[in-house]
């Protein structure tokens, strides 16, 4: 017995030798890629497709595993994450709109802190709010003509990634009554087929693969996209949707005036961490130097080689994933909350939906 | 038609039935394996998957997921483990059989119907599919709310002999599967501040509780091997077949109400094996022998969870939305191959669509064949002394429970969910009333808001609703009826026999009590919430206080017949699992699983040295190369840095 342990104390400390030799600037062999969420899932699929491409662009290219670690809406893997990721490089994180809202909001499960992280990859998405042929209307022109009726929205809950639309919603005027409940995006769009749904949105690629269609039969009307932002910092037509209008453009022929105020500016500030980060890769911060650049540089030229490109515009749709040293700065920025824009949320949810942060 | 053709043509290019072949063996081995299923075995194909030719790479996954429902059989039936959720059903009949001798009968009695289940199936898919879409959008959450309804009301069947105390196990089991996020609302309820919580019990870990735990502990105290009748393994191979052949109307019932449950999105395939269960039980003009190695109760379920898990492709493939937990994973896979699910799979990539059925047929019977094949020495593991088994089993449960959240609170509720488990074994409380009423308090409570909030009142006239409701007043009020009818031919010894119905008295007060508890704690906690978040866990509250108290009444009025039940030693027993699960959790699972199989084997089941030795080294390494293989994780403790040194030395 005490044997075993002295041999296996002795393999311990040849190991760590050989990873302390190794650790010096690279990126070790393997890389543990945890996602905070289920397999098959959305952002499995994205990290799944990741994964390779990674692989490929890093030097030597290391062995990159998918570790799922699902629960509580990804709060449980991204505590784990935070208390026990090595900070050699062995272990990155991706995460998703559903991570990032908990965190702006306070959600008392939230151990991690996204400042101890660097970001190095960040894949943005759009989304479009569609509404039923039935409501009098024939196409986004109409939108004011929308906001005399309840419209019945299938969400998931109050705090999900519906959470900036229900904001832009009550922002335009429109009497929206969310049925929550839901178990994901897809069961909503469900409910909107059924009929039961009157209002509905998905994100690009749900919107390209299942929406379309319904559109091109005379099932589903669009009504506006959520746009995206340009080097400027304005909202621009989603290149994946060029004909659809903005929520600005809509908002702005409902009420003759660009949306502006407190609630424009909280509402921007969901739609940038739900939306312009919806899927992050982030490193620890206190990997050394070197393996961090080279984690950048990896990303650099994966996003630049036109195979992936490709790829990730049939994937995701025809964004630029954000990479750099930049992102750390615009995401640091997406994801604060003033104190008075969080006090604004939390009434607005009590008030709306009476729930309590 | 031609497509169907030429979609089996390719299905059998050798390309295709090898990567088949290599789904449906690593498909069997998740699904042996308590707590792995599906999933895991995606975890282990997906990395192949990206780049692969879509329609082999459909044949490897349409493998893996069709057979996990045929493999979880082996350990529900000889080991009273439900593998995965869609087998707990089976439990109930399989694991007597087992214990009579007849586990071989069991387990090809359930391989020849998974298979006929799983053909079934196919077969109505492949016409389905192409009408399925109006079909699927008819149920809408109104019809969803009738089928928890209809779910429910099969408790009645399974009560047993005391209705109250059906009712108080199922609200029981509403009650703790409200725990976690409210649906209507988003608010939390019962978290009592711990993180675990937030989400709710897992059901696999409910299962393991409520079903598996409880009949270690009542073998360990027996001491002997599972089978304790004569050695009649070499009949039942072919007797359970031949059960199969003699039940064939029940099979193709079961089988199609499975892959229609299936169909239907948003149910999932944990229930349907209760509601054909019942549904055989009901039907059979001798009830007396289920629960207690009734062959028919571990052919119906078989039957439907294939075929279900046939049906729930339905949804994900027409609408992108997943029937059930391994259809969701498919569903990943299927992104992944670069292949996007909706109406266009059965428009423009038709022949795709018929490659998955016949993939999903064909999985199926080369899956149960492999099975039977197997049955025969897998089930000498019944006739081993139970004490040497019992590490083994117990490293298994905790194994399967932890894949839930990975998390000790996995272990924690184990153990609290068992404590319940024993207690309403050891008096006769039905234990699937429990397990139904947590796997469908989600979904009733869902869909119940959500079909007010869409339709007001207005929902109770739909037709879909109306022809379910007629469904279960008929499930409900025909059975007694019916057996009014019979009993009247019955001799008067045989109403005798049915009437002395075997009751634990003394202990059934302390159950009420504790159920009475737990209904006012739980009461007292949600009372002055918002509606929408209080309305459904205060009905079960009320459910599960009102049938306690009819149970104490019931048991004042009756004093004379006290009887009192041995639960002390079951209680030890729980104790140590406390302990057990601390260790293992605190030292490292690998370390304790080698020291306790070791120990235990050695000291409590007085087996030799070698014999203690070679169990454990066993174990020892089948985890290891879980780990390695299926990036399984294990806690790590104190210990098991070392253990997994060496490991990677060699």
């Amino acid at each position: 017995m005490k044997k075993l342990k002295h041999i296996a104390m002795g393999v311990v400390a040849a190991l760590s030798i050989t990873t302390a030799v190794a650790a010096d600037n690279a990126v070790p062999d393997t890389i543990d890629f945890t996602i905070p969420f289920g397999v098959g899932g959305g952002t499995d699929v994205w990290a799944r497709f990741i994964a390779p491409n990674l692989s490929n662009f890093i030097e030597g290219n290391p062995t990159v595993v998918i570790k799922n670690q699902p629960g509580g809406g990804s709060i449980t893997g991204t505590n784990l994450f935070f208390s026990r990721a090595e900070s050699d490089g062995s272990d990155i994180i991706g995460t998703s709109a559903s991570t990032l809202f908990p965190y702006m909001l306070g959600d008392k499960r939230v151990r991690f802190n996204l400042d101890n992280w660097a970001p190095i990859l960040a894949s943005p998405t759009g989304g479009v709010v569609y509404v039923q042929p039935d409501l009098g209307i024939s196409d986004s022109g109409d939108i004011a003509k929308l906001m005399n009726q309840e419209l019945k929205f299938a969400s998931q809950g109050p705090t999900q990634l519906e959470l900036p639309i229900l904001i832009a919603l009550d922002l335009i005027g429109a009497d929206v009554k969310p049925v929550f409940g839901m178990k994901s995006r897809g069961a909503g769009r469900l409910a909107f087929e059924r009929g039961e749904a009157t209002i509905d949105f998905q994100t690009s690629s749900a919107y390209m693969n299942s929406v379309q269609g319904l559109v091109d039969n005379g099932k589903a009307i669009p009504m506006f996209s959520v746009g995206v932002m340009n080097k400027e910092g304005n909202i621009v037509r989603d290149p994946a949707f060029p004909d659809i209008p903005t929520f600005e453009e809509a908002y702005e022929s409902v009420h003759g005036k660009q949306p502006s105020g407190m609630q424009y500016d909280v509402y921007r500030k969901f739609l940038a961490a739900g939306f312009a980060f919806q899927k992050v890769i982030f490193v620890p911060a206190d990997v050394p130097s070197e393996v961090l650049a080279e984690y950048n540089q990896a990303v650099r030229k994966m996003v630049a080689d036109p195979k992936f490109k490709q790829e990730a515009a049939e994937q995701v749709g025809p964004y630029e994933n954000a990479v750099g040293v930049d992102i750390a700065m615009y995401l640091g920025e997406a994801v604060k909350i003033s104190p008075e824009m969080y006090s604004w949320i939390k009434d607005w949810l009590k008030s709306e939906f009476n729930y309590s942060l | 038609m031609s497509v169907l053709f030429s979609a089996l043509d390719q299905v059998m290019s050798v390309m295709h039935l090898s990567y088949l072949m290599l789904g449906v063996v690593i498909g069997l081995i998740v699904g042996i394996i308590p707590g792995l299923g599906g999933i895991a075995g995606m975890s282990l194909l997906l990395p192949f998957i990206y780049g692969m030719d879509a329609s082999v790479g459909l044949g490897m996954l349409m493998g893996l997921v069709a057979v996990v429902p045929t493999g979880d059989t082996f350990t529900s039936v000889l080991m009273g483990i439900p593998g995965s959720s869609s087998s707990q059903a089976t439990v109930m009949d399989g694991f007597p059989l087992a214990k009579k001798g007849q586990a071989a009968r069991a387990l090809s009695a359930a391989f020849l119907s998974s298979m006929i289940g799983g053909v079934v199936g196919a077969i109505i898919l492949s016409i389905f599919i192409l009408v399925a879409r109006p079909v699927v959008l008819a149920f809408s959450s109104a019809e969803l709310f009738m089928l928890t309804l209809l779910g429910l009301s099969v408790v009645a069947s399974l009560s047993g002999g005391s209705v109250y105390k059906g009712l108080a196990a199922c609200g029981m089991g509403l009650l703790i599967g409200t725990i976690g996020g409210a649906p209507a609302t988003g608010d939390f309820r019962f978290t009592f501040d711990i993180d675990y919580l937030y989400d709710g019990i897992p059901l696999i870990v409910v299962g393991l509780g409520i079903f598996a735990l409880p009949e270690i502990i009542s073998l360990l105290i027996k001491n002997k091997s599972i089978a304790s009748k004569g050695n009649q393994l070499g009949h039942g191979l072919g007797q359970g077949l031949k059960d199969v052949m003699k039940n064939l109307p029940l099979v193709g019932r079961s089988s199609v109400f499975g892959s229609l449950v299936g169909a239907i999105p948003g149910l999932g395939g944990s229930v349907v094996d209760w509601m054909t269960y019942s549904f055989a039980m009901g039907a059979s003009k001798d009830k007396s022998q289920f629960g207690k190695g009734e062959i028919k109760g571990v052919i119906a379920p078989e039957s439907a969870n294939n075929a279900c898990s046939c049906g729930s492709m339905i949804p994900t493939i027409l609408f992108g939305v997943p029937g059930s937990g391994s259809a969701a994973v498919f569903l990943g896979g299927m992104l992944l191959l670069g292949i996007q699910p909706g109406v266009s799979m059965v428009s423009t990539h038709l022949d795709l669509t018929y490659t998955i059925i016949w993939s999903l047929a064909l999985a199926n019977i080369l899956g149960a064949a492999l099975c039977i094949f197997l049955t025969r020495p897998i089930s000498m593991l019944t006739y081993i002394k139970f004490s040497i088994l019992a590490p083994v089993i117990l490293t298994l449960i905790l194994f399967a429970a932890y894949q839930a959240t990975r998390s000790f609170g996995d272990f924690m509720a184990l153990g609290v969910i068992a404590l319940i488990g024993v207690f309403m074994k050891s008096a006769n409380w039905p234990r699937p009333a429990f397990l139904i009423g947590f796997v469908l308090s989600a979904g009733a409570e869902n869909y119940f808001f959500q079909s007010i909030q869409f339709y007001e009142y207005s929902w109770f006239t739909r037709p879909g609703v109306l022809i379910i409701g007629a469904l279960i007043l008929c499930g409900l009020f025909l059975p007694p009826l019916f057996r009014k009818a019979m009993r009247k031919r019955q001799t008067q010894e045989e109403i005798e026999a049915a009437e002395t119905v075997v009751n634990n008295f003394s202990l059934d007060i302390w159950i009420a009590g504790l159920f009475l508890m737990v209904a006012v704690v739980f009461g007292y906690q949600v009372w002055g919430e918002q509606t929408l978040t209080s309305a459904f866990p205060l009905i079960a509250v009320a459910l599960l206080g009102g049938s306690s108290l009819m149970v104490i009444i019931n048991h004042l009025r009756h004093r004379k017949l006290i009887e009192t039940a041995e639960i002390r030693q079951g209680l030890v027993y729980i104790a140590g699992f406390f302990v057990m699960a601390i260790l293992y959790f605190e030292l490292g699972f690998l370390t304790t699983t080698f020291f306790f199989t070791l120990l235990f084997i050695y000291f409590f089941a007085r087996a030799g040295i070698v014999k203690s030795t070679s169990v454990a080294v066993g174990l020892l390494v089948f985890l290891l190369v879980m780990g390695r293989l299926m990036s399984v994780d294990y806690p790590e403790g104190l210990l098991d840095g070392y253990v997994l040194a060496v490991a990677n030395m060699i």
